[in-house]
């Protein structure tokens, strides 16, 4: 955690194309939590995409114009705060090599640099403590393959629901496995994704949560998608949604 | 050229393999045992950092220098009465072989475990060839004696249940009752090894680290085959790939120790057998002649790639495979290739073409669990990325066989329009607001669309956009 | 004779530059393992007995007759041993008037194979010292002790100085100079032979000695 003097005042957020289209809500979440700790948040609007489909199905000049236009949408020195783990490792660890060699692998390298995945921050920066107000409710827990391996973000999740009284965490078997999604591997391989996630959901239907939480938007629709084809029960929430539902002023 | 009737094809594998439930369950178990023992194994996080930045390091720089310390491997295994052999085929290395063999008039031979052996299809090429290539690692054994290969490049017969191996052997192997105890099993094969390994002509091996400072070949065994193999008959043939050198005595000690943990979670295996030369000057045993083959077949090519040379690191532990999601699930076969998961994904198009293998390329999620296990820190995720864009490369040249090949013009299309309107600003949200009001429209039963649905509800967008919303709400844009 | 796979091969390798990787080898990790030298043989004893290795505790006076009771004891009818050493004359003495045959690996393998393999039901050997970390024995097989001793007879005997027992593999390779000369064969061994190819689950005696029986030699207290 940082002390008062290296906080920022402002951030940019950087939403992701999937958010943007299917979770607004979340994005929305994730902006008001920021609020609420007193920052200032930027959304420029026209941003779209990490580039990370194209990226890793090997179109790499394409991703790379994707890329750029998004650095041109953020000026300055602010953090870019991004609510995905994924698009967030994507531009940290990526972007550089990708730009390798470009006029803009400067600015591409300081962009990089500056994004920060939404739970990082508010548990790394801001140091939140939330306060449930919500009645009690058992969710489980799906860490996302790329927010850990890609962007390193493993406890703060837990951390951040661990703060919420009334909610009790179950555990997810086998929760680190991946849930298929992979991007346009769902759609190039679908038997094998379709098992994976099929996987992933009877795991989060034996769990005994009654909503499934991720911090990334393609496991969500993914796994929840599954769910809904086997006539689960369960609900799916993004966890910025989530913790903003639970901690909001009614 | 091979004579398969169909090009590989990892969709038909998988496909093939997932429908097979007793298969899914036998890998899904033995996944589960392997991971959780791994970990036992590796429970300081500190110790596995240091430890594997050292395995990481040590073989990185040897690849770096690898001419030179494959040159003085040679020179040591000479003076050591090692003979060399340098094969830069897979056709070149049988001939080697055969030639050894046909000259001490060698028709029965006993091999311990080798991938490279695999790579050359040796038995097939002995058999041909008029010569008995006996398997004698116990898994090795019983697929060969079911005539398969390896589904697991550690535990080659992982696949098999013992009701399986019961009636395999009762139906092979002469004078075998009927049983499906493990140390009944297994004491059968041992008898049957037994004569082989008495009656043998000559051992062939592979060598898990070959010391180029002693020209010193180093296998790593269990059962005690490999030294069978190795100091029974009078002569023993070594297979290597180019990869395979360690510079210095001293290298050893940290790679066995992470090649042992990560493949198996043992400590250390049964045997360490350091072979440091033929019998030696008043020795009563030992094989009269070894034989060092050192292969390339197509690992010289990956080399010349300062980002794909770290294929060449592996010490073929099997970790990765153990980890991966996709090889759990539909194990080695569906890979129609000699190494599976992980690994064979970056060694199968890298040899064969990556345009040959694309099929290889896609069938990732890039979970990442791979790399987070491999004992010598290679980025597999990112070098599938990288072998991705050269399959789908537009043009250019670079070392990697087959670029380019498997770019195809619907996809590099959709690609250059979706580019072009997510470059875009005012085009991106136009796009947006199209999906947003129409999207429901699109029939989810036609693809791309389809593959997803056929195992998910389709996905909506939302009614309206986040950045619609946002400017309802008056969110600061930039 | 020019080998032009060899030129071929090795020209490529040598075209093209890689970067330098960034990193010395650090060693520091393997280091870390010492275990002190009062702990090594419980280490290695520890190591060993979870694999099924047997202990024989015994010392320098009566060693040798611990091997013959122990062989008695057992039902071994022979040990198959290599002569010429000091442990050998001891072994020589001992067995006098045992039932327990001695057999002389003093011949080459082409005129012992038979006997080895089908005639006599355990092999005796001394070794160099052990490993504690890991467990495991350290064997040199030498002309008086020849290599298949300790793997084709069912039952190997191994005679360990407790007093030689390194840290590590590590360390005892840099203690004691490997680098410097390497003999035509040297091992390490830590256990009777097993597999797990069948359901991973984990069989005993496969191809190597069923039976791994170490005859430790401690310190007299």
């Amino acid at each position: 955690m940082t002390d008062a003097s290296s906080r920022p005042r402002a951030v940019y957020y950087f939403a992701t194309c999937l958010v943007d289209l299917f979770y607004p809500e979340a994005g929305l979440s994730g902006i008001r939590l920021l609020q609420r700790e007193g920052l200032r948040v930027v959304f420029p609007r026209g941003q779209s995409c990490c580039g990370q489909p194209a990226y890793n199905s090997g179109y790499a000049g394409e991703a790379r114009e994707v890329a750029r236009a998004q650095l041109r949408r953020f000026p300055g020195e602010e953090p870019v705060v991004v609510p995905s783990g994924s698009c967030a490792g994507m531009i940290r660890r990526h972007y550089p090599g990708l730009f390798a060699g470009d006029p803009d692998e400067g600015v591409a390298r300081a962009f990089a640099g500056r994004v920060v995945e939404l739970t990082e921050f508010l548990v790394g920066v801001l140091g939140v403590r939330l306060a449930d107000r919500g009645s009690p409710v058992r969710v489980t827990w799906h860490p996302s393959c790329h927010a850990l391996r890609e962007c390193g973000v493993d406890r703060e999740p837990t951390e951040l629901l661990a703060q919420l009284a009334n909610v009790t965490v179950t555990p997810l078997a086998r929760d680190k496995e991946c849930c298929g999604f992979g991007g346009t591997f769902a759609v190039r391989h679908p038997a094998i994704s379709g098992a994976m996630a099929d996987d992933k959901a009877a795991a989060v239907e034996e769990s005994g949560a009654g909503i499934l939480l991720s911090g990334d938007a393609g496991c969500l629709m993914n796994v929840g998608g599954r769910l809904a084809a086997r006539g689960s029960r369960v609900a799916t929430r993004h966890l910025a949604e989530f913790l903003w539902e639970r901690t909001r002023e009614r | 050229m091979s004579a398969e009737p169909r090009p590989p094809d990892f969709r038909r594998a998988s496909a093939a393999a997932l429908a097979d439930g007793q298969l899914r369950a036998n890998f899904r178990r033995a996944m589960d045992g392997l991971t959780s023992k791994r970990a036992a194994q590796f429970a300081d996080p500190v110790e596995w950092r240091d430890l594997r930045a050292l395995g990481a390091a040590i073989r990185a720089r040897t690849l770096v220098r690898l001419p030179e310390h494959l040159a003085r491997l040679e020179a040591r295994c000479r003076e050591n009465g090692i003979a060399v052999r340098w094969a830069e085929t897979t056709g070149e290395a049988n001939a080697i072989v055969l030639e050894i063999l046909r000259r001490h008039g060698a028709t029965r031979v006993v091999k311990g475990k080798s991938m490279v052996s695999e790579e050359m299809h040796l038995n097939d090429f002995l058999e041909r060839n008029g010569i008995e290539s006996l398997e004698s690692d116990l898994g090795e054994y019983i697929i060969q004696l079911d005539g398969e290969t390896p589904s697991h490049i550690i535990m080659p017969a992982i696949h098999k249940n013992r009701g399986q191996i019961a009636k395999l052997f009762g139906r092979r192997i002469r004078d075998a009752e009927y049983t499906e105890d493990v140390d009944a099993l297994t004491a059968i094969a041992r008898r049957v090894l037994r004569r082989k390994f008495f009656e043998a002509d000559a051992g062939i091996s592979g060598v898990n680290f070959a010391v180029a400072e002693t020209g010193t070949l180093c296998l790593v065994e269990n059962e005690g085959n490999g030294r069978m193999s190795t100091h029974v008959p009078p002569v023993h043939i070594a297979l290597m790939g180019i990869e395979k050198v360690v510079p210095r005595l001293e290298d050893v000690p940290p790679l066995y120790s992470l090649l042992t943990r990560s493949a198996t979670a043992q400590p250390i295996t049964t045997y360490f057998n350091m072979i440091g030369g033929p019998r030696g000057p008043g020795e009563k045993d030992g094989p009269r002649e070894v034989h060092l083959v050192i292969l390339d077949n197509g690992r010289s090519r990956m080399h010349a790639d300062p980002a794909l040379q770290a294929t060449l690191r592996c010490i073929r532990c099997g970790a990765c495979m153990n980890h991966c999601p996709v090889y759990a699930r539909v194990g080695g076969h569906a890979y129609e290739a000699v190494y599976p998961g992980p690994i064979g994904k970056l060694v199968t198009p890298q040899t064969e073409g990556v345009d040959r293998r694309a099929d290889l390329l896609e069938a990732s999620s890039l979970c990442g669990a791979c790399g987070e296990v491999c004992p010598v820190g290679i980025p597999i995720p990112e070098l599938i990325v990288r072998l991705r864009t050269e399959a789908a490369a537009p043009g250019g040249t670079s070392a990697v066989l087959g670029r380019g090949g498997a770019r195809h013009r619907l996809e590099s299309l959709a690609w250059r329009v979706w580019s072009a309107v997510l470059s875009r600003p005012r085009l991106y949200r136009a796009a947006a607001l199209a999906a947003t009001r129409l999207g429901r429209l699109v029939p989810a039963g036609l693809p791309p669309l389809s593959a997803w649905t056929r195992f998910r509800s389709a996905p909506r967008p939302a009614r309206r956009s986040m950045q619609e919303l946002a400017d309802e709400e008056g969110i600061p844009d930039a | 004779m020019p080998d032009g796979s060899r030129e071929r091969i090795l020209a490529r390798l040598s075209r093209g530059s890689s970067p330098e990787p960034a990193g010395e080898p650090d060693f520091a990790v393997m280091a870390r393992r010492a275990v002190r030298p009062e702990e090594r043989y419980a280490s290695l004893r520890r190591a060993m007995e979870a694999v099924r290795a047997e202990f024989l505790e015994t010392n320098e006076d009566d060693w040798a007759g611990r091997v013959r009771a122990f062989a008695e004891a057992e039902g071994i009818r022979s040990i198959a041993y290599g002569p010429g050493t000091d442990a050998a004359g001891r072994l020589e003495s001992s067995f006098r008037g045992s039932p327990v045959r001695l057999v002389r690996y003093d011949r080459p393998i082409e005129e012992m194979k038979g006997t080895l393999f089908d005639a006599v039901d355990a092999g005796f050997t001394t070794t160099r010292g052990g490993i504690a970390d890991t467990g495991g024995l350290i064997l040199w097989p030498t002309p008086e002790e020849p290599r298949l001793l300790s793997l084709v007879p069912p039952v190997h005997l191994a005679l360990l100085d407790a007093a030689r027992i390194h840290g590590s593999f590590w360390q005892a390779m840099r203690d004691e100079g490997w680098a410097h000369r390497m003999p035509p064969n040297a091992l390490l061994v830590s256990g009777p032979s097993k597999t797990a190819d069948i359901e991973q689950t984990l069989a005993y005696g496969v191809h190597g000695p069923k039976r791994l029986v170490v005859v430790a030699i401690l310190p007299r207290a």
